[in-house]
């Protein structure tokens, strides 16, 4: 451990891991915090992710592919299943390894890490952030850098502390339980997404295989939801009729922020990354892809700025982000509050529609087209997606 | 593991409900006014600085944080 790095990163998930290695990479001295005592657990998500995002930062390896997936079931609240088959379109991960792979690929580009780090506050010098507060096994300590990077996920307090205005409106927070449980006959090839009111309404309910018949089952229902009835009571009540002698692996509470990029993620001496960012998918709540594009930003752009001396330089990274992914998390945002409005019956109608295209012309450019005959105002938003 | 409430003036009115807590940091999101403090297996309201706008009350996934017998929904 040295007095001072030249990048500090808080939080060793996947937006931090990409960061501290994106900042080694270009050869400035970097040290990543986690306040756990390991990387990677507990495991807060659904831990699906498509091949592409994958792809663009690690070599796909069967150690943490828990299954590849090639289709997805969309189910509506009457049970009509629509199938969409996009080849090998995923992998379900084993989050627990995959953090932790991520993490080595930091460490082996020259990152310094250590967990039981409990980032609580920072350091700041002529109005600049310039280090961090910790506490590792009970004693306070310090350490300077010219920028820190915060991937402290979810219930972020940093960038807070820096005078970024973080919280997120309990709207756009999807609160969210799952179980990995065993015993699940479902194809282990398929995402299922259940969708309405009885599942889990403003919000999904969803079954992700995980090989052998284990699989990941939950939801999340926006906090709108959560003041009548509790993530919690409608995964029971699934449990309960669907499957009530599974046996439980491992159950888990989450947030996921489900809203537009905040407003500010950088500012002088900090930036913000992943779901501390709130840089979340808000149509999908898929966070893993979105979250190792920011961090691969935000490292680049840290180590640039130390490279050239000039600390305004991480003030860029706003619009790098905005440019590769927040401006189209913003078209996601709107068709999420349409979707969100959107009745049982409508849910319905779209699914016998969608059914009626035969099997093997069900793009997803057809399915959304079908899906806007019952919600003509979500098309100029849903044609942006396809043309940006 | 330890939940408890930092401060005792009397006043706070929401209550983290001991042993159930999954420390998933849902509640530090929504919390508009930086009142919870969130460690690797403690959590704790920051009694000063809490003003009971229930927000983290309603995005609980598990039902851990709850109005007390004072506490009055707004």
């Amino acid at each position: 451990m040295k007095p001072e790095y030249d990048i500090i990163v808080v939080g060793a998930g996947p937006a931090g891991s990409i960061a501290a290695r994106f900042a080694a990479e270009h050869g400035v001295s970097v040290l990543m915090l986690e306040k756990d005592r390991d990387v990677g657990y507990p495991v807060r998500c659904g831990e699906a992710i498509s091949k592409a995002g994958v792809e663009e930062f690690i070599e796909p390896d069967p150690k943490w592919i828990a299954a590849t997936i090639s289709k997805f079931s969309f189910n509506a609240p009457d049970s009509t299943e629509v199938v969409l088959d996009f080849g090998e379109a995923g992998y379900v991960l084993e989050r627990r390894i995959f953090d932790y792979e991520l993490a080595r690929t930091a460490a082996n580009a020259g990152a310094e890490i250590l967990t039981r780090a409990y980032v609580n506050g920072l350091l700041f010098e002529n109005g600049k952030v310039a280090g961090v507060k910790y506490e590792y096994r009970g004693e306070q300590k310090e350490v300077r850098a010219k920028v820190v990077i915060a991937a402290d996920g979810v219930e972020s307090r940093v960038g807070r502390w820096a005078g970024l205005k973080t919280h997120i409106d309990f709207r756009d927070m999807e609160s969210a339980v799952q179980v990995t449980a065993a015993n699940i006959p479902v194809d282990q090839n398929t995402l299922y997404f259940y969708f309405g009111q009885e599942y889990a309404p403003q919000g999904y309910f969803w079954i992700f295989p995980k090989g052998n018949n284990k699989a990941n089952i939950g939801l999340g229902v926006s906090g709108l939801i959560g003041k009548k009835k509790s993530a919690l009571s409608f995964l029971n009540n699934f449990m309960e009729k669907y499957y009530p002698s599974a046996p439980i692996l491992t159950s888990i509470a989450g947030g996921v922020p489900c809203s537009i990029t905040l407003d500010k993620i950088s500012a002088p001496g900090i930036m913000l990354t992943g779901d501390a960012a709130r840089q979340v998918n808000p149509l999908s709540g898929g966070g893993i892809a979105s979250g190792m594009i920011g961090g691969s930003i935000a490292g680049r752009i840290a180590a640039e700025s130390v490279k050239m001396n000039k600390p305004d330089h991480i003030l860029t990274y706003d619009k790098a982000w905005h440019d590769r992914l927040g401006k189209r998390h913003e078209i996601f945002d709107r068709i999420k509050n349409g979707i969100y409005n959107f009745s049982d019956e409508k849910f319905n109608n779209i699914a016998h529609a969608i059914n009626k295209i035969p099997f093997e012309k069900r793009t997803l450019g057809k399915v959304f087209t079908t899906a806007l005959i019952n919600q003509p105002s979500l098309i100029v938003d849903v044609a942006k997606v396809f043309v940006v | 593991m330890s939940i408890y409430r930092e401060a005792k003036n009397g006043k706070l009115m929401i209550d983290i409900l001991p042993d159930k807590c999954d420390f998933c940091g849902c509640c530090v999101g929504v919390c508009p006014e930086d009142a919870i403090e969130l460690k690797e297996a403690e959590i704790f309201i920051i009694d000063p600085r809490c003003t009971s706008c229930a927000k983290c009350v309603w995005s609980c996934p598990i039902e851990v944080i709850k109005f007390n017998k004072e506490g009055v929904l707004k």
